[in-house]
């Protein structure tokens, strides 16, 4: 449902065009990962699709919970670990135990997922299938623990809820840090040698980037189903008016734990799917900083939309690992530059932020969705003043 | 006619104070009912109870025969009683078409019939159907709350204030659509400052003074009571 209503045609049309650009980037992505040639540029781009697309899903489970149920949680880092580390523990094949749980006489957990589905499955289909499971379990533990401590945390308000939720964040990393559970999550140091993109592929053919993609696509399309469907309007609903929506037969609890569980779920699968990029993972990664990263991707997108998270995610990533990575170099255009020295990019980067949130406070989005939909009409009525296209066609283009 | 609603020796606190010290009231099926009375009189906290917002301290209310006191509001609302609260408190940021199907949240059936019938009730409401509820006038934000609580399906429909801060000609209108709504067959129980519209639309009535019932009649006596033409209406007797 959105907020302007088009016609059965620009529906069709717009949802055949973001159906159309959705697969030339999918086509896009294979030509990166196995014809077009390596150079600086694509070195560059590739990563920053990757991170973008993974971030994307994080921030757009963030967004369901702040920005669509308004239970303003920071305790994205925290799931995000659990997934990561679910996944990882799966995942690592027997082989390797010893060498990763060096320390703890190579833990306890003495199976790997992949590897076992390898075994019948085949190399590719077994590693591809592994993974998704892998990921899977991932975000069901997010999901159960944050089942587990939404009972008490949920019953609080607003800054009570930050507060306690970010809390809980820390303490999940001090946790797996703890040595006395290193036997399964190898305390404080790396989990690594468990399938990352780079297992995925057919034969020869490489599915690096379009892996990540696939997942987050998917995993949004599903966020966006949820947030049209009657759960959907009864979180906005909570956000608009608790006691109205109490009133009108909403049960505020169980839909602010629906809400709290589904986001975690993704921000689990998103941990997953970081540990993946990064092919190494620690506790100590996942610190509040990159719950408040997540939080100002949100806002800066627009707190209720989902394609402004995905924009966003993308700047956001771009700009940090690669755009004003010159910044840091000490040269510009061949002229050295006293002040452009290592940090000065996050220097620009900190006035970009300000700039953004003082002069778009409401973000690039606000609370409307890109919509093909909507540049249709906007294309065709050029001179008469349409409403403010918003509809939630081609959200997903991630 | 059978008694829909019933209400007896309903004490609730509300805000650290004792809100509703003693409250018995009746609905009859089919009937307007007004209850009339001051700023602070513990009207809202009556209406509140009934909906299950607010659980009370002593007193049992009754609906269609089953004891419903101390309910949770879902399940309140899924045997057929909805309101439109004090201040309309629609969903700002929702459209209107999103706010009337919140308003049948817990209906798995089909609203095409439910949602031509509120449109027809209020043109308006179909010409800004895709418009957010925060950017409505007053009056077409109070016909969206009641709106929003007729799409349930209600047996008993209660209405808190909803004449507050509207013009005299919406008011009126408002009244009117009132009195169409009860004449389909559902049950209302208002509750108004504005005491002359209020006992002129209504069956029977009730007047609540610091959180007792002072005073009741039909609606006719009430207005041709000298009292009550002093105290609420302003009239010189």
């Amino acid at each position: 449902m959105g907020k302007t209503l088009y016609t059965p045609s620009e529906k069709r049309a717009g949802r055949v065009i973001a159906v159309v650009l959705l697969a030339a980037l999918y086509v896009l992505l294979f030509l990166l990962d196995n014809v077009l040639p390596q150079n600086s540029f694509t070195l560059m781009l590739i990563p920053v699709l990757k991170k973008g697309a993974i971030y994307s899903l994080i921030c757009v489970s963030m967004n369901l919970l702040n920005g669509f149920t308004g239970l303003f949680s920071l305790g994205q880092a925290g799931f995000m670990l659990i997934g990561a580390y679910a996944y990882a523990i799966f995942s690592i094949p027997k082989a390797q135990h010893e060498a990763v749980y060096q320390y703890f006489h190579g833990g306890v957990i003495r199976f790997s997922i992949p590897e076992a589905l390898q075994s019948v499955l085949g190399a590719d289909l077994g590693a591809f299938l592994g993974a998704v499971i892998c990921i899977i379990i991932a975000g069901l533990f997010a999901a159960g623990f944050a089942a587990l401590i939404g009972i008490p945390v949920l019953r609080l308000k607003s800054d009570y809820l930050a507060i306690a939720t970010l809390g809980f964040a820390e303490i999940i990393r001090a946790v797996f840090q703890w040595d006395g559970l290193g036997v399964v999550t190898n305390g404080s140091n790396l989990l690594r040698k468990y399938t990352s993109f780079s297992d995925i592929r057919v034969g020869s053919l490489r599915f690096t980037t379009v892996f990540p993609f696939l997942i987050a696509t998917l995993c949004i399309l599903l966020i966006v189903l949820l947030i049209n469907s009657s759960y959907g309007r009864a979180f906005k609903a909570i956000r608009d008016d608790e006691i109205a929506a109490e009133a009108m037969g909403v049960n505020l609890f169980k839909h602010k734990m629906l809400s709290f569980v589904i986001s975690s779920f993704f921000a689990g699968v998103g941990g997953a799917l970081l540990a993946m990029y990064q092919t190494t993972i620690q506790a100590a990664a996942f610190k509040t900083a990159m719950t408040y990263e997540i939080l100002l991707i949100v806002v800066i997108g627009g707190i209720g939309s989902i394609s402004g998270s995905c924009i966003a995610s993308f700047l956001f990533i771009a700009c940090n690992e690669w755009w004003l990575r010159f910044l840091d170099s000490g040269s510009f255009l061949g002229v050295s530059v006293p002040f452009f020295r290592d940090g000065f990019r996050k220097v620009v980067f900190s006035v970009i932020i300000m700039v953004v949130v003082l002069f778009f406070s409401r973000g690039i989005m606000g609370d409307r969705e890109l919509s093909f939909a909507g540049l249709i009409r906007r294309l065709k009525r050029k001179n008469t003043a349409a409403p403010a296209a918003a509809d939630e066609t081609g959200g997903d283009a991630s | 006619m059978s008694e829909l609603l019933k209400i007896d020796g309903l004490k609730v606190n509300y805000g650290g104070i004792e809100a509703v010290k003693g409250v018995s009231l009746t609905v009859e099926e089919g009937q307007i009912v007004t209850l009339i009375g001051a700023n602070g009189a513990g009207k809202s906290t009556t209406l509140r109870t009934i909906s299950g917002l607010v659980k009370p301290r002593e007193g049992t209310i009754t609906f269609a025969g089953e004891n419903i006191t101390g309910m949770d509001p879902t399940e309140i609302v899924r045997r057929g009683v909805t309101m439109a609260p004090e201040g309309r408190r629609i969903f700002p940021d929702m459209t209107v078409m999103e706010n009337l199907r919140v308003g049948a949240y817990l209906r798995r059936d089909d609203l095409t019939d439910d949602l031509n019938r509120v449109f027809e009730l209020f043109p308006r409401l179909k010409e800004r159907e895709w418009q957010p509820g925060g950017t409505l006038s007053g009056g077409e934000q109070q016909m969206l709350a009641v709106g929003r609580a007729l799409m349930a399906k209600p047996r008993l429909i209660m209405l808190d204030e909803p004449s507050l801060g509207l013009a005299p000609l919406v008011v009126k209108s408002i009244f009117d659509i009132i009195r169409e709504i009860n004449a389909s067959g559902v049950t209302i129980l208002l509750i108004e400052q504005n005491a002359n519209m209020a006992l002129q639309v209504a069956h029977s009535a009730y007047v609540l003074e610091t959180g007792r019932i002072t005073m009741t009649g039909t609606g006719a006596e009430l207005l041709a009571d000298d009292r009550i033409r002093e105290a609420y209406l302003g009239k010189k007797s």
